[in-house]
């Protein structure tokens, strides 16, 4: 009962977050709704095992991302009204349909099963937490070379940010 | 009358966890389309990658492995990364027509 708990509160507000999200008018409220999706993420995440990895969802996810998020809301304006004409007839219609219908055939094959999917591969017997000095024993050693390419590409976007922030003031002086 | 005896116990298993992750991947997905704000855009992008993210713990717990959650970290490092430069992108483009709209961006195309 309490794993059924654990997971139905969470996902509950994960979705109504999202829906928010893509639903709320004012831009700051889907911020918001962003962010309740994002914490209860990371409830989600305690409850499979991987603290460390929720403990980073709240710091960098909902910390650092929703701050810069609401950084730029703030900065360029939350007034204006959004544009909400249909370039394409009925497109909302279209993919709102399209969308429903591929997550009701997901819901329906498995409640069909008996909410038993089969999947490929059975579930493992040994479960493990996922603690800092685990991640941190996998990720400096069979996944190095994969941490060394994202730590480049994290230079590349401060860079890349740095220019694009930057107005070239001399140059238009001396024009 | 014994409550909860005879039903038998809801367990809640990995499929119920992928079956979340698809339908918050839908809804991002959704909101993506039907979005024109560029900065919701960004944020039904936040939403899928989320998802996936889920997917990625979900597997990591199921199979017993550590790999899925490493490879959230680099989903959370590029995310950050793509966040960074869309909104620096963003702030430039506002500079220019005041408008956060994507359908004003058709005059950038070549």
């Amino acid at each position: 009962m309490t794993d059924l708990l654990l997971f139905a509160i969470p996902g509950l507000f994960i979705i109504l977050g999202a829906l928010i999200v893509i639903f709320a008018k004012n831009p700051v409220h889907n911020a918001m709704g962003l962010v309740l999706t994002l914490t209860s993420l990371a409830i989600l995440y305690i409850s499979l095992n991987a603290t460390f990895v929720a403990m980073v969802q709240m710091l960098v996810y909902a910390g650092a991302v929703m701050t810069l998020f609401l950084f730029v809301i703030m900065m360029i304006g939350v007034d204006k009204p959004e544009q909400t004409k249909e370039e394409i007839k009925g497109q909302k219609l279209l993919i709102s349909g399209t969308l429903i219908l591929l997550v009701s055939v997901v819901v329906f094959i498995g409640l069909e099963n008996g909410l038993n999917w089969n999947l490929l591969f059975p579930q493992s017997q040994d479960t493990f937490e996922g603690t800092p000095s685990l991640l941190a024993s996998a990720m400096f050693t069979s996944w190095v070379f994969p941490f060394e390419v994202i730590s480049i590409l994290l230079i590349v976007a401060t860079t890349a940010a740095l220019a694009l922030a930057y107005e070239f003031r001399k140059r238009e002086t001396n024009d | 009358m014994s409550l909860g005896k005879e039903r038998p116990m809801i367990e809640v298993t990995t499929d119920w966890y992928l079956t979340l992750s698809a339908i918050l991947f839908s809804i991002g997905f959704l909101g993506m389309m039907i979005r024109k704000n560029a900065l919701i855009m960004f944020m039904c992008i936040e939403l899928m990658l989320n998802a996936v993210n889920l997917t990625f713990i979900t597997a990591s717990n199921h199979l017993g492995l550590v790999d899925g959650q490493i490879a959230v970290f680099f989903v959370l490092v590029v995310a950050a990364a793509e966040v960074v430069v869309g909104l620096a992108i963003i702030v430039s483009i506002f500079k220019k027509q005041e408008s956060a709209s994507v359908d004003m961006l058709s005059s950038s195309k070549g």
